[in-house]
């Protein structure tokens, strides 16, 4: 079956693009500043009227045209219209891909018939494109090379077969060729596509090299061109618009698991499990009010998301009345499907003490909910390191057989100089007496750490238990010698 | 008089209280004993912590969770979500102010739906009345010609009870049964 590609050329997208938010009917220009100076970058139909156009200083244009409003360009911004435009494109064949900044590469081998021929397929595009606001010149030709020129030098389609006679007639800018190359063979006498072709091939390919033989053929078919198709991007993100304004907090929570829903068979499809959600609730006044949610674990199992949800809804002000939601996934981590385990005594399993995490985290944020998790050091307040519960699993050994103190706080002074535990102390406030005490324990600073807290050197531990029962952790350091407490026993 | 037994793994699906000195190895030894996972509430401006190397001997430091809230409202909020998850076997709550008999019923509620246990871990004389029992927990000196190295011998008075009578026991931790013993009863 020979190819049918449809080439689709937005001469005036970048200013198309703005005006589609505010249409106007006087003289409308896209600057950019190259050059060293602000340039016309795309100018508008009643702009193009008054004389100016594209790559026209701003101040000769301001001068020819005074009303003229303009806006600065937005490469990006127009870079993602025109992504945009190539997912829209999807509906009338799979295989699209951009050709250059302005324009896209529609092959439509096989479908056209679907929209009931290729005219009338090229019909509903322009229909649709214009209604968009949009300026559009496309070609329907057998390769892609000519499918190009006939967007841009002509217009309609090029029956099967009849590529020669249509191209013929074209200048010679028609076959993408570099600007030099054009005038030399104008400046030789070939104008149009036509004298190229009757001239013999050795000729040009001395004078002009392979470049424009390439460009020959690939317009006529005889070598292949490939169009590069993009993968769609996937999209965690759904919506959802009433009919009329809601503002119940039951009504939004059934819009809400209608979403979740939906949300979640597509990771669930793509295996992929989301951290964190936003709710966008679009309100009737134009303001809109978020309502975010943070997992503990990557989730993408609605029926268990919906509830956890419940808070941050209930703090939504939904005003006048909510009118759209939008609910999108981020912080996305592979996650696949799991083997469900079927067993008589069910085990219990960590769903829900990560649905509290995630909840209790709702509240408070995820990054105050902690869990323990074992350190190799020997200094008391390194011996473990405190990390999020929420990234992180309970794991590791805890050593066995060191007697340490259930509190641990900073270093309390206490008077003595001596290398034994004082007899009598005073600790906040009281009064007491050693009754027993058991050590030293000898604990030397880590030396390739500078902690402040340390810089007094050695510490000897003493366990220390008085006749008032109160059981401390004492130390003295013996390199400038003080005594304090650091703990205290059960 | 009460039997140690009858009180002491604490009565399920209720919030307890402990003050005094040796309030935390109360809840740890509690938790140690009946295991499970167990969510520890701080306020977040508080320095002292608990030190899990000194939590092993009473439980595995992996079934803890600790989370700091900022205010004493969220602290309560926490608990109670906490209490009502079903999740946890317990939650202790480090608490500086006193609770009011409202916030006191609505934990009772939530550990009755969760069947969780709570520990209010309160300054002296800031019990709630919704308490079920009010342990006032204090270290005791061995003597100084015991040898043994057990440094956990506490007596633990029971203040407030609502289903009995008070008493008060000495009692320490066995680490090889890992529960905790009565080493003598005291008496009212």
């Amino acid at each position: 079956m020979q190819r049918r590609i449809v080439s689709l050329w937005f001469p005036r997208l970048a200013s198309d693009r703005i005006l589609r938010a505010q249409p106007t009917e006087a003289p409308f220009a896209v600057t950019h500043h190259e050059k060293n100076s602000e340039r016309l970058y795309c100018v508008n139909s009643f702009a193009r009227q008054q004389g100016l156009v594209e790559g026209m200083g701003l101040c000769d244009a301001k001068v020819l045209c005074p009303e003229l409003r303009t806006q600065a360009a937005d490469l990006l911004a127009d870079q993602r219209f025109l992504q945009m435009l190539l997912r829209w494109s999807n509906r009338y064949c799979p295989w699209v891909g951009a050709d250059g900044a302005d324009g896209l590469m529609l092959d439509v081998t096989g479908s056209t018939h679907l929209f009931g021929g290729e005219a009338e397929m090229l019909f509903d595009l322009h229909e649709r494109l214009a209604q968009f606001g949009l300026t559009v010149f496309s070609g329907l030709a057998a390769t892609k090379g000519a499918a190009w020129a006939v967007s841009h030098y002509s217009k309609g389609v090029v029956a099967e077969g009849g590529l020669k006679a249509a191209l013929s007639s074209m200048p010679v800018q028609a076959l993408r060729l570099d600007e030099a190359t054009c005038i030399t063979l104008q400046r030789l006498g070939l104008r149009s596509i036509g004298d190229v072709l009757a001239t013999p091939r050795a000729t040009l390919g001395r004078r002009f090299g392979l470049e424009l033989l390439r460009h020959v053929d690939q317009a006529f078919g005889d070598q292949a061109e490939q169009i590069n198709p993009q993968a769609p991007e996937v999209y965690y993100a759904v919506r959802l618009t009433f009919p009329d304004p809601i503002g119940f907090f039951d009504d939004v929570m059934a819009g809400l698991k209608r979403l979740l829903e939906h949300l979640c068979l597509k990771l669930k499809k793509h295996e992929q499990g989301m951290r964190s959600l936003r709710l966008t609730c679009q309100r009737v006044d134009q303001v809109s009010a978020q309502a975010e949610l943070r997992l503990a674990r990557p989730m993408h199992d609605s029926a268990r998301i919906l509830p956890l949800f419940e808070r941050s809804v209930g703090e939504i002000d939904a005003g006048y009345g909510i009118d759209q939601l939008r609910l999108e996934a981020f912080d996305l981590e592979p996650l696949p499907l799991q083997q469900v385990e079927v067993s008589t005594t069910p085990k219990p399993s960590g769903d829900a003490l990560n649905d509290l995490i995630t909840r209790l985290g709702s509240r408070i944020g995820l990054d105050k909910i902690v869990r323990f998790l074992p350190a190799d050091s020997h200094v008391p307040e390194r011996s473990f390191v405190v990390a999020p519960a929420a990234y992180c699993e309970a794991e590791g050994e805890w050593r066995e057989g060191l007697v340490r103190p259930l509190r641990l706080f900073a270093p309390e002074p206490v008077l003595g100089k001596d290398k034994m535990p004082p007899k009598t102390f005073c600790w906040r406030g009281m009064r007491l007496a050693l009754g027993r005490a058991t050590g030293p324990e000898r604990i030397a600073p880590e030396w390739w750490l500078d902690d402040p807290n340390w810089r007094s050197g050695l510490r000897d531990y003493w366990r220390v238990e008085t006749r008032q029962g109160r059981r401390l952790w004492m130390f003295f350091t013996p390199q400038s010698p003080a005594w304090f407490v650091q703990g205290e026993f059960a | 008089m009460p039997q140690f037994d009858s009180l002491f793994p604490l009565q399920k699906g209720r919030v307890h209280e402990a003050c005094g000195a040796s309030a935390h190895s109360f809840a740890a030894m509690a938790c140690g004993q009946a295991g499970g996972k167990i969510l520890w509430l701080q306020a977040g401006w508080q320095a002292e912590q608990v030190n899990p190397s000194g939590l092993a001997q009473f439980m595995d430091p992996k079934c803890l969770l600790l989370a700091r809230p900022d205010d004493q409202k969220s602290l309560l909020a926490c608990a109670e979500d906490g209490l009502r998850s079903g999740a946890l076997s317990f939650v202790v709550v480090e608490s500086l102010q006193p609770l009011d008999l409202t916030a006191g019923r609505r934990l009772q509620l939530a550990a009755e739906e969760g069947q969780s246990t709570g520990i209010m871990l309160i300054p002296d004389g800031m019990g709630s009345n919704a308490t079920q029992t009010r342990w006032c927990c204090s270290p005791m000196f061995h003597g100084v010609d015991e040898q043994e190295k057990n440094l956990t011998l506490q007596l633990w008075e029971l203040i407030k009870n609502k289903r009995g009578t008070l008493c008060s026991w000495e009692v320490c931790w066995d680490a090889k049964a890992h529960r905790v013993i009565v080493v003598s009863e005291v008496g009212e």
